[in-house]
């Protein structure tokens, strides 16, 4: 025994290497590092920041929110006439004159520019096969107008390939507005309604519309054969899928200023059929502020969550005040409180 | 040294011949007739090596091949659930079931397989080429004609005769033929087959004992039959064919592969298993694989996970059939704009269930973000990352034999935090199995300054002197009183004279002389008796020739004050058995007077003494109680003159006695000694200490302190074992003993002494008689459920180690065998405090806090996409862009998990020691318990919850800017998913506790990496990007909108969170987190506040030295108050 003690020890020590790991901060756990502890000092700090960012956010956002003007018809009700409504669907799948008149009022000074949107509600354009179904190469290039293999079933009329296919393009808006102030027509620009990104490099210059809606069941609108589709601002628009089952769409811009109590109306052709599925069609024109259009939640959502903060910051301090406690109190070490410490 | 170790040699060569001529017999056993029968079918054709047979000598201990790595390595990834599920699931993807393309799903699963193949492969490259060195390793073979040529080990083939240098390890399993000693014996250290440490003895058959010099093989013909290759390494049979005639071979001539040459010149063998066959190879088992408790739960979690994921995806597709059966009934169509008429089979109205059927498969596929596909590969990183820290830790260092840690496998980190039992072995982990006399008690007066280690520690911060080391190895003892002969003018110097005459004459040492310098060593059964004789050299009665029946000394005389030498005939021994407790002998002396001299323990000494030699009993007694409560061995000495009629009597019963053939022949020789060993005179006492490691008792009072049992299994003696207890300070005086014995045929001793006097069920600290290590540690595992901790350093720990949840091997001096079986190795005993308490706790908290925060991000992220999938008729449709889906666990939020894995610290190293409470967490399994574990998932459902709906919310369809577009689908995506991000990261940085500028890069970092990669990923074309194209710069960053959502939706997620954390820390904190108040509050500069603090923080211990000064405190107290 005492030889191999021998023996094992001076072995390394004849080795010029030592196995002794090099000391440096790194390895040896021992890094500067700030290490932060939730003090009552902190708690009640963070939340009074919380607070003071946080309330005067929300005011600024209401006010945003409430400047802007919002005037919304719903009119795929109204727009049935009443012998119709009894069978809707027949009606909006029948030849009948679809045409339609709204009033509406403007209630506050609209600034411009005004917003049209039409909003469709219980319309699921996020549903997967709906999504799925069309060809981005082929609406990029002609040359690629033979991709049309995720548009199924809207792919080819008679073998000729469908531009712009699938069930997006051919499930497109067709109601339309025209709208009047005091018998005066209101030009609605439908020039740069869609994202500038869409227009220049996912639809192309030079890509007509071919053979569209001539398949055995019509969808929805039409295109117009002779503008490219980068031209084709409603489609774009319509293309680029809505996240949740209620969405609007833009469909144009009102470039002039609408005082308040001005009348305005809408002849409308109601064409298009969301009878079947029981949704809502809408006619919405609106100004946006800043912070985009009308929307209270955020708002009050920050003026909620900064009052919070206050009222706790509120209470931590008064509970500082009135309880003094030594923070790291010795008792909840002690190894009573430690469940099963017994044992 | 040299010297001796020459001297030494020579001694041993002599009892070799001894042993030779006794028992080395060649003979024929009935085993031998099966040679040539199944079993035992192997020929070799010595001096004419043939391959063709048999395999070659090339060891391979790598897992793979380079063939075999690809298929192996890959069936292994997906024997793991998880990974096997993502498989299926990239497959699938391809088909038109998927709601993602199919490269998303395989990106994430070919980073995950190619990270650990890579880590396979380094770890397996790094066996490979240990492997070269040792097949690559020299040694001489005959090439014919008598001469031999140095040939790498691999290159041996079966057959081959070998020369093997003194200090090789042996190329292969070899057949001894001759050696350099005449008689054809070699010595062979088996350490690294058996650990045993003690040198075996080979030896060939005498046929070939004259084949000694290399020429001799030129002409060297034989013909070996033996056994097939066997795992046995104990047995052995074959035969020899030399020249017509038979000759039988046993394992007295097989020299094994792994064992060493020792102390021979050389010798000459052939080679008869190679490589694959040879024992050690053959006996070699996987060590067993050890998964941690974590580890193992998580599993569990995985599977509730797929549980969850399957029954959101079975609820999602009944809700999904419905709606679809809805689009179109009676041929009427609702949802005219999905075609329902004109339908493939998955979105099919006529065909329903079966949709629902696929949109089940579907959800799977999309539910999978719940499941962590990085999870194994990140907490392996992170585990390796751990071990490397293990391995340099340089506290963890022994700077004396230049040995760190060593974490062998890197499985069982956090299982270091939750041990709740640590099993030990004695000799060599707790002890140096060394002995150093360090006190006596003479006629009732105690001599001997020394401090034992137990003091020490007790005394930490009195202010010791450096205790020196003793000089001479095994005395320890300094009193000027009697040393250098000052005893004479002591005032019993008679006594002292009697007692260290008893000390040089009393026991059954062998002294050895050395030739060159004249200095005597001592050769002792136990190195107890060492020590006593030392001491008494020491102090000047030098015992230095023993024959067959006297004992010479050299002691002082008294009257000259000169050196004379004595002779005592030793007429007897009475040896010393654990049920007599002592031991005698009698002697005469050269004034003719008879004498019995007798040492033994105090139990069963003070009985014997007689009326009048109890003088000093009293004294003596608290004398021995003092040491023995300084954890020393004590012993009693006393004498008696005997009258040769007594003796007369006493020799005749005794032959009889021993000549008696009945049963109860030892029951007669204990009577009769029992008769002789009674009427005794006290003279005194002896404490001896057995030399602990260093730090041991510290160490135990700390690991005490955080709640860890402590076992300690020995084979020692019953009283041996319970003074290592006392001396560890494992057992008290004022503790009562509970003592078992099971009597098994092999008289087992088990033996466990409790405590009572405080809290009946309170951890019983338990001294064990071995039965087996292995099967004691089984019991104890499956007897108190905890996670139990196995430390030894030999061998015959080896059971110990394996079986226990963590094996830990003291890379001492014991060989490697335990280090080999061992899941870490570290140099001291006294490391597994930092071990434990810093490293255990630690990596328990980080795996396990990882292993929540996983689950939290995961569910966080698949839960949104449930949500959004929910809002879209279940139809699958994915809320974000593919790219962001398979990214997500890649590289938006893997890092600073796993930074959190390597990193995270909730105290300073220092704390951990300071506060053992802290330790409690893991053994209670506080971090991760199934409530935590839940809440924590929980926690992840909330988060997305708020997330999902706060977005929709806000961005419903109003106008998302300022030029009136409202948000898609892709606007929407993306906001939710930054919020998702920040919110990830955000929680993280609440649950990091320990903030370096890795973590700040890391963190802050994904978060950029994010609106990097939008920004980056958007510009590219269209074709590439698909609806993320330019989403960030164009549609994105220029809203305000998005900008105040991100900012809403993140603070009001985190708000809960952080909400319960800061009450929690105010009314409810764990014990870490009242200790970073503490620190934090400067408590902890004041040391006497400190102190305060810390003593509730520790453990009310039973054992260890604050228990015992504790006790000590308690025992005054009470002597006060009764006293008055």
């Amino acid at each position: 025994m005492p030889s191999n003690t021998a023996s094992s020890s001076s072995a390394p020590a004849g080795s010029s290497k030592s196995k002794r790991p090099k000391y440096s901060k790194f390895t040896q756990q021992e890094l500067p590092a700030c290490k932060p502890i939730l003090t009552p000092g902190w708690v009640i700090l963070t939340f009074l920041v919380i607070s003071v960012i946080f309330i005067p956010l929300g005011v600024v956002s209401l006010f945003a929110s409430q400047d802007v003007v919002e005037i919304v018809d719903r009119y795929d009700n109204d727009c049935v006439p009443t012998p119709a409504r009894a069978n809707k669907v027949a009606y909006i799948q029948g030849g009948s004159d679809k045409s339609c008149n709204r009033t509406l009022v403007v209630p506050k000074k609209m600034k411009q520019p005004i917003y049209v949107y039409y909003q469709l509600e219980n319309f699921y354009q996020n549903h997967r096969r709906y999504v799925k179904s069309r060809s981005d190469s082929q609406l990029r290039s002609v040359k690629d107008e033979n991709q049309i293999d995720a548009c199924k079933p809207e792919d080819d009329v008679n073998g000729k390939p469908i531009v712009p296919c699938g069930l997006i393009a051919w499930s497109l808006f067709n109601d339309t507005y025209a709208l009047s102030k005091n018998n005066q027509p209101l030009t609605v620009n439908k020039r740069g309604i869609a994202w500038k990104s869409d227009r220049e490099h996912k639809f192309g210059k030079n890509v007509f519309p071919k053979n569209f809606q001539e398949g055995n069941i019509t969808g929805g609108g039409r295109l117009d054969a002779n503008k490219s589709l980068s031209e084709q601002e409603d489609l774009i628009v319509w293309m680029r899928t809505a996240a949740l089952p209620t969405f609007r769409k833009l469909y144009g811009k009102i470039e002039s200023d609408l005082e308040k109590g001005d009348t305005i109306h809408v002849t409308l052709l109601n064409n298009y059929n969301t009878y079947s599925f029981d949704g809502k069609k809408k006619l919405v024109l609106s100004t946006t502020s800043w912070l985009g259009g009308k929307n209270d939640f955020l708002g009050i959502a920050y003026l909620t969550v900064g009052g919070i903060c206050f009222f706790l910051a509120l209470v931590f301090t008064i509970m500082y005040l009135v309880k003094p406690r030594r923070l790291g109190d010795p008792t909840y070490l002690s190894w009573n409180r430690v469940p099963g410490g017994g044992r | 040294m040299a010297g001796g170790e020459r001297k030494r040699r020579r001694r041993k060569l002599q009892l070799s011949k001894l042993f030779t001529l006794s028992s080395a017999k060649a003979c024929f056993k009935p085993a031998h007739s099966q040679i040539g029968r199944t079993g035992f079918s192997r020929v070799v054709y010595c001096n004419q090596p043939e391959s063709a047979d048999y395999c070659d000598n090339y060891v391979r201990t790598t897992k793979y091949t380079l063939a075999s790595f690809l298929p192996k390595s890959l069936f292994e990834q997906f024997r793991r659930v998880a990974n096997f599920y993502f498989l299926v699931v990239g497959i699938l993807s391809f088909t038109p079931l998927a709601p993602y393309t199919a490269v998303s799903a395989i990106v994430p699963l070919t980073f995950v397989i190619l990270a650990t193949m890579v880590k396979e492969g380094v770890e397996d490259w790094r066996r490979k080429q240990q492997d070269i060195e040792v097949n690559g390793r020299n040694v001489g073979v005959h090439q014919g004609n008598g001469h031999f040529d140095l040939k790498e080990w691999k290159t041996l083939r079966v057959g081959d005769i070998l020369k093997v240098e003194k200090n090789d390890f042996f190329p292969a399993d070899l057949v001894l033929l001759s050696s350099s000693y005449e008689d054809a014996v070699c010595y062979v250290e088996t350490m690294n087959l058996d650990g045993e440490t003690n040198l075996k003895l080979k030896q060939g058959l005498e046929v070939t004992m004259s084949l000694r010099e290399e020429v001799d093989f030129r002409d060297f013909d034989a013909f070996i039959k033996c056994e097939d290759p066997n795992a046995n390494l104990y047995s052995f049979v074959g035969t020899m064919e030399l020249k017509g005639e038979k000759h039988p071979l046993s394992p007295q001539q097989l020299l094994l592969r792994g064992s060493k040459l020792r102390n021979t010149d050389y010798i000459y063998g052939a080679v008869i298993f190679t490589g694959p066959d040879t024992k050690v190879v053959q006996n070699s088992t996987e060590p067993p694989s050890k998964r941690s408790m974590i580890e193992r739960k998580m599993d569990k979690i995985i599977y509730l996970m797929f549980l969850m994921v399957v029954s959101l995806a079975f609820l999602g597709a009944i809700l999904f059939g419905i709606t679809t059966r809805e689009d179109y009934q009676n041929g009427v169509m609702t949802r005219w704009y999905l075609k329902p008429d004109d339908s493939t089979v998955f979105f099919d109205p006529q065909r329903a269930p079966l949709a629902a059927v696929c949109h089940f498969l579907s959800a799977l596929m999309l539910n999978s973000y719940f499941i962590p596909i990085s999870l194994y590969v990140s907490i392996e990183i992170v585990k390796v990352l751990q071990s490397i820290f293990i391995n340099k830790d340089i506290h963890m260092y022994y700077e004396e034999a230049d040995k760190p840690a060593l974490a062998r496998t890197s499985n069982l980190n956090e299982e270091l935090g939750q041990v709740g039992t640590v099993l030990s072995d004695k000799t060599g982990t707790l002890t140096c199995n060394s002995m150093e006399f360090v006190k006596c008690s003479i006629a009732g007066r105690a001599y001997g300054r020394g401090v034992t280690e137990v003091e020490m520690a007790v005394g930490n911060g009195i202010e010791y002197a450096v205790a020196a080391e003793p000089v001479v190895k095994g005395f320890n003892f300094r009193d000027e009183r009697i040393m250098n002969g000052n005893w004479v003018k002591e005032r019993d110097a008679d006594v002292i004279q009697k007692f260290l005459r008893l000390l040089a004459v009393c026991h059954t040492v062998i002294p050895e002389v050395n030739e060159d310098t004249g200095k005597i060593s001592y050769e002792a059964e136990s190195p107890d008796e060492a020590a006593f004789v030392i001491a008494a050299r020491e102090l000047g009665f030098e015992f230095f020739i023993r024959t067959q029946t006297t004992v010479s000394v050299r002691e002082l005389d008294v009257a000259t004050g000169g050196r004379v030498e004595r002779m005592y005939k030793v007429l007897n021994v009475l040896e010393f058995s654990s049920a007599r407790k002592r031991m005698s002998v009698i002697v005469r002396d050269e004034d003719g007077k008879l004498l019995l001299l007798c040492k033994g323990a105090d139990s069963v000494m003070f009985e014997r003494l007689s009326g009048s030699g109890r003088d000093y009993e009293e004294e003596t007694r608290d004398h021995v109680n003092e040491y023995a409560d300084a954890g020393l061995r004590t012993l009693i000495l006393a004498y008696r003159e005997l009258d040769e009629n007594e003796y007369e009597v006493f020799t005749e019963r005794i032959s009889e006695a021993k000549s008696s053939v009945s049963a109860d022949r030892e029951a007669l020789i204990d009577e009769v000694t029992e008769k002789i060993e009674k009427d005794l005179v006290l003279l005194g006492a002896t404490a001896v200490e057995d030399k602990l490691q260093n730090g041991v008792p510290d160490c135990i009072d700390k690991l005490a302190q955080a709640g860890i049992k402590i076992w300690v299994l020995t084979g020692d003696k019953m009283e041996t074992a319970i003074n290592i207890g006392f001396a560890c300070s494992l057992l008290r005086r004022d503790m009562k003993q509970i003592i078992i014995n099971l009597e098994t045929p092999e008289i087992q001793q088990l033996e466990k002494s409790g405590e009572k006097d405080v809290i009946a069920e309170a951890l019983k600290e338990n001294v064990l008689r071995q039965i087996t290590n292995g099967k004691v540690t089984r019991l104890v595992k499956t007897g108190s459920g905890q996670t139990t901790l196995a430390i030894g350093d030999g061998a015959n720990d080896v059971g110990m180690l394996q079986e226990a949840d963590i094996g830990v091997g003291i890379s001492g001096v014991e060989g490697m065998q335990a280090v080999m079986s061992s899941d870490i190795a570290i140099a001291q005993f006294r490391y597994l405090e930092r071990l434990l308490l810093v490293h255990g706790h630690w990596c328990y908290r980080r795996i396990s806090k990882m292993i929540c925060y996983f689950f939290y991000k995961n569910i966080t992220f698949g839960f949104t996409l449930f949500l959004y999938e929910a809002y879209t008729s279940f139809s699958t449709t994915p809320a974000y862009n593919d790219w962001y889906l398979s990214l997500y666990s890649v590289l938006f939020s893997s890092l600073p998990v796993i930074c959190l894995g390597i990193f995270d610290q909730d105290v300073s190293a220092r704390f951990c020691l300071k506060f053992p409470v802290l330790y409690q967490e893991g053994v209670q399994n506080l971090l991760f318990s199934w409530r935590r574990i839940l809440s924590w998932m929980f926690h992840g459902f909330c988060s997305a919850i708020i997330i999902f709906f706060l977005c929709k919310t806000t961005l419903e369809s109003q106008a998302f800017n300022h030029q009136g577009k409202p948000a898609g689908r892709d606007i929407f995506g993306g906001t939710m998913y930054t919020c998702v991000v920040w919110v990830v990261s955000l929680q993280m940085v609440l649950t990091i506790s320990y903030f370096t500028v890795i973590q700040h890069l890391v963190v802050w970092g994904s978060v950029v990496v994010w609106y990097l990669f939008l920004t980056v990923y958007g510009s590219m074309p269209p074709r590439v990007s698909t609806d993320a194209y330019m989403v960030f710069l164009e549609a994105l960053a220029p809203s305000p909108a998005y900008w105040i959502t991100t900012l809403f939706v993140v603070m009001a997620t985190m708000m809960p969170y952080f909400i319960f954390s800061a009450v929690q820390m105010q009314f409810f904190p764990m014990s870490h987190g009242t200790i970073k108040l503490l620190k934090y509050e400067d408590q902890c500069n004041d040391p006497g506040e400190l102190e305060l603090v810390r003593q509730a923080s520790v453990r009310p211990a039973l054992v260890g030295f604050t228990a015992r000064i504790e006790a000590i405190k308690r025992s005054v107290m009470r002597s006060r108050q009764t006293g008055p």
